[in-house]
Parts: C-alpha cells; sequence; structure tokens
C-alpha cells in the first residue's frame, strides 16, 4: 500500500489524524496534512482506507493493497 | 479574481432565467414542516427520499432547488467544485429571508467563498484548529464542564441544562480559544440567536449582525493594541487581512463556535435520555463516548435546514441534469438516515461505527471547528453522566420546549433533575 497525499486539496479537518494517527499527522502551523509514512503496514490498511474515505478535500490516495 | 470567473458569471446568469421559469406547482415545500420528535427529519423530506436521492423542490421565495436527500448524493456534491458555496452568485438558494438580506450586508467570509478566497482565510485559521492543539486544550475543557456542573449541583434540582451547562460551556470554551471576555456572554449570546432566527424579520437580522460585527470590531482593535494568546489577536496581527474580514471571522467563529455545540449537548443529553438503554451502556462502558458522539451526530444532525449551494457548471448527478444556475440543497440530516449507508438509521445506536456521518457538513467547507466539537461534547456528556448517575427530565418528554425556528437544531430549554 502506497500512500500519497495533496496540500494543496488539504483544508485541515483533522480526520486523517483522528482514523489514521501512525500515518497522518498535521503541521503545527498551517494545520495542512503531513505523510509519515509513505508505506504503511499492512495492519493499517482498513484505517488508511476510511481516512482517505473520510478527507473532505479528497486530498489522499491509496494505491495497492500490499505493504 | 480568477482568469474563469467572467465566463462563470456570464453561464449562471443566462440558465438562472430558465431555472426559475420551471418550478412545479405542486412541488414539495421547503423548508417542509419539521417532525414531531424533536430527533427526527422532516416526514417529507424521507417521504421524498423514498421516491428519489434528487427532488425538485420550491424554496420559500418560490424559487425552485434540488433537494438531495441520499448520503452519496449530498457527499458528491458538497465534494464538487462545480458546486459553490458563494452566496452572491445567481441562483444560490437561501433558506430564509433574513439569510438572503444579510449576505448583501455582510463582509463574505470563507463560509460563503470558493477557492481559492476561501482556502486563503480558512489556512489562517487551520493550524488553530488541528487535533494536537485541541487534544492539548482538553484539561481546560474538562476545568469548565466541571465548574458549570459545581455550580448546578449547588444550586440544587430542577435545573434548566440549557442555561447551567450546555450553552455556559461551549460559549466558556470558544471565549477563551479567541480571547472573547465571557462577561460578554448574555450580549453574544442573544444576538447570536437572533442571526439563527428563521422567524427574525430583516430589520431583526440586520440590528444583530451589525451590533455582533461593532463588537467584534471593537475587540479586534483592542487586541492590535494589547494582543494576547487568543485566535482574535493571531488574525489581526496578519497584514493580509483587512479589518472588517478580521472582525467578519471573528464573528463567525465565536457564533459558529457557541451555537453548534450548545444545541447538541442538549438535544444529545435529551437523546440519552429517551434512550435509557443506550445510557446505561454508555454509564458501563466509558470509552465507548467517542463512538456515542459520532452516533449522535449523525442521529440528531441539528444543522437541519441543509447546506446550500449554487452549480456553476451544468451537472449530471446520478443522471439529474443539475443546471449552471440551479440552487441545491444537501439534507445531511436525511442523509445520515440513508438505508444505504446507516442500516436502522432512525435508531440511535451508541455502538454503531458512525464516522461516515455529514453531520460537519463534506468537502473543502466542512466544519474547521469539529476537532474543538468532539472534544467538547465527549467531556461534557462524559462527565455528566458520571457524576449525576441519577440525571432525568423534570418534565414529560413531550413537554421539552424545542427551538423550532432556529437555523440549528436545538432545545429552548431542557429541566432536568438527579
Amino acid at each position: 500500500m502506497q500512500v500519497i497525499i495533496d496540500q494543496d486539496r488539504c483544508c485541515g479537518s483533522g480526520q486523517c489524524v483522528l482514523t489514521a494517527p501512525a500515518v497522518f499527522d498535521q503541521g503545527e502551523d498551517d494545520g495542512l496534512v503531513r505523510l509519515l509514512e509513505e508505506r504503511p503496514a499492512a495492519t493499517l490498511t482498513a484505517d488508511v482506507r476510511l481516512a482517505a474515505a473520510l478527507c473532505p478535500g479528497n486530498a489522499i490516495t491509496v494505491h495497492g493493497d500490499a505493504g | 479574481m480568477t482568469t474563469d470567473a467572467p465566463s462563470i458569471t456570464e453561464s449562471t446568469t443566462v440558465t438562472a432565467t430558465t431555472a426559475s421559469t420551471t418550478a412545479a406547482p405542486d412541488a414539495l415545500a421547503v423548508p417542509a414542516a419539521q417532525a414531531r420528535c424533536p430527533f427526527d427529519p422532516p416526514p417529507a423530506y424521507q417521504e421524498a427520499h423514498l421516491v428519489s436521492p434528487v427532488t425538485r423542490v420550491t424554496l420559500w421565495d418560490d424559487t425552485p432547488c434540488w433537494l438531495l436527500t441520499g448520503y452519496q448524493q449530498s457527499r458528491a456534491v458538497l465534494a464538487d467544485r462545480r458546486f459553490s458555496a458563494d452566496a452572491r452568485k445567481p441562483g444560490f438558494p437561501f433558506l430564509f429571508p433574513g439569510r438572503r438580506d444579510l449576505v448583501i450586508r455582510s463582509t463574505p467570509t470563507f463560509l460563503r467563498l470558493d477557492d481559492p478566497e476561501h482556502a486563503r482565510q480558512r489556512r489562517m485559521l487551520t493550524g488553530d484548529f488541528i487535533i494536537k492543539r485541541v487534544e492539548a486544550l482538553r484539561p481546560q475543557i474538562q476545568q469548565i464542564v466541571d465548574e458549570a456542573l459545581d455550580r448546578m449541583i449547588a444550586k440544587g434540582g430542577p435545573a434548566d441544562l440549557v442555561a447551567e451547562f450546555a450553552l455556559p460551556v461551549p460559549s466558556l470554551v470558544i471565549c477563551l480559544l479567541l480571547g472573547v471576555p465571557y462577561a460578554d456572554h448574555e450580549f453574544f449570546q442573544a444576538n447570536s440567536r437572533v442571526l439563527l432566527d428563521t422567524g427574525a424579520d430583516t430589520e431583526q437580522v440586520a440590528a444583530a449582525q451589525d451590533a455582533l460585527t461593532s463588537y467584534l470590531a471593537d475587540l479586534a482593535d483592542r487586541k492590535r493594541r494589547e494582543p494576547d494568546d487568543g485566535v482574535l489577536s493571531r488574525l489581526v496581527a496578519r497584514d493580509e487581512l483587512t479589518h472588517a474580514e478580521a472582525a467578519a471571522m471573528g464573528l463567525l467563529l465565536l457564533v459558529a463556535g457557541h451555537e453548534t455545540t450548545a444545541n447538541m449537548t442538549a438535544l444529545g443529553t435529551l437523546a440519552l435520555l429517551q434512550n435509557p438503554q443506550q445510557l446505561e451502556l454508555l454509564r458501563a462502558e466509558p470509552e465507548l463516548m467517542k463512538g456515542a458522539v459520532e452516533e449522535l451526530l449523525r442521529y440528531l444532525t441539528i444543522v437541519h435546514l441543509g447546506i446550500p449551494r449554487v452549480a456553476v457548471e451544468d451537472v449530471d448527478l446520478d443522471g439529474t441534469l443539475i443546471r449552471a444556475g440551479e440552487g441545491v440543497l444537501a439534507m445531511p440530516s436525511t442523509a445520515n438516515r440513508d438505508p444505504e449507508l446507516f442500516d436502522g438509521g432512525d435508531e440511535l445506536d451508541v455502538t454503531r461505527d458512525a464516522r461516515r456521518h455529514l453531520a460537519f457538513g463534506f468537502g473543502i467547507h466542512q466544519c474547521l471547528g469539529q476537532p474543538l466539537a468532539r472534544a467538547e461534547l465527549q467531556i461534557a456528556l462524559g462527565t455528566l453522566l458520571r457524576r449525576l448517575p441519577g440525571l432525568r427530565l423534570a418534565v414529560p418528554f413531550e413537554e421539552v420546549e424545542t427551538r423550532a425556528d432556529s437555523v440549528v437544531r436545538g432545545l429552548r430549554t431542557l429541566p432536568v433533575t438527579w
């Protein structure tokens, strides 16, 4: 699984940090998404996919299923 | 101004005229009558949904509009930049008269702007509402909640939970965050109520708007002279914001920051009291509270009048052609009960995974303060249940007074005892 973020689309809702805190963070100053793990462990697949679905700005793309 | 703006304006002007001629005389009138139960969306919307998730309706001012009762359709439109949130665009649907006149006389904030202007303003605030910062506020929120309950318990029951708890807690929190003196709470609470009152006439709404705007402008001036560590001080320190924009953004945060959470706290408490099994489950397993707050947000969806947008291009929505210049009204209250996504959605179930709800909206305008609202609701409801194990209604359920005439669904009073 590979995660790609697009900061231009981010509106700082924080949904990703709530859903998959091991993978996503927010910038302290701008509140925008930061990627902590570009290739998260397979155990995190469900959380990362939910984070992508919950992202209101469609700023998260997930490729592939396996780590 | 973006380069494509002139063509957008041109196309909306042309098609807005076409749209206004297609209103069906027997179309559903929106806003429709509210349900008898204060937790439920208007029955007419749920009936319309059985026929189609996209319905042609007529607004109070006789303009036609598309009502979106389905989850997928509401979500899709709110996430689609071909639907504008800019109320100055031709064809934008207004939910009541006071709201339309307000747009003409106020400085637009990111709530009613499209990108890039929306992003420019919103990104000045996103840093203040990050999860980490809100998490760090939890001890202060807990203290505010405890002190409000101490005062209420000391006075003794029966008490009005709205006046003693649900309203003061979020008001104190947003005052702390923004740097607004809580001593002024009666002034800003009363005027905020008028601003959200669908029954208020144009003059009343204008007077409330003017009073709050000049209050925020004065306060902003004070923060320029004597800055503190509140959000308002950080906003006015930015050169790229005009004084009017800073005051308008401060006003938006102040109103949105206390009205919504206050009504969710009161209505959420009532919903739990009316569902004793759910309440007992939460008391037995307090770790369910995070999920329970999501379920209460879904089940109650207090932004009950819907979220308005106007199409700026022709859009095919699941086979329905929505033309540029036509208004749409996403209805999260019915979308959040759509059986396609939420099985048995008319029931409150605190063990449900409700995280996909649209109670905070969706798309780039999704509620900026949602981490704060979640933290406040989790702490307020959790503490209330823990400290008042005998909490119960002090009047029959049917006598609890709702706020039928507000943009935000809620309760006028909630008499409780313990």
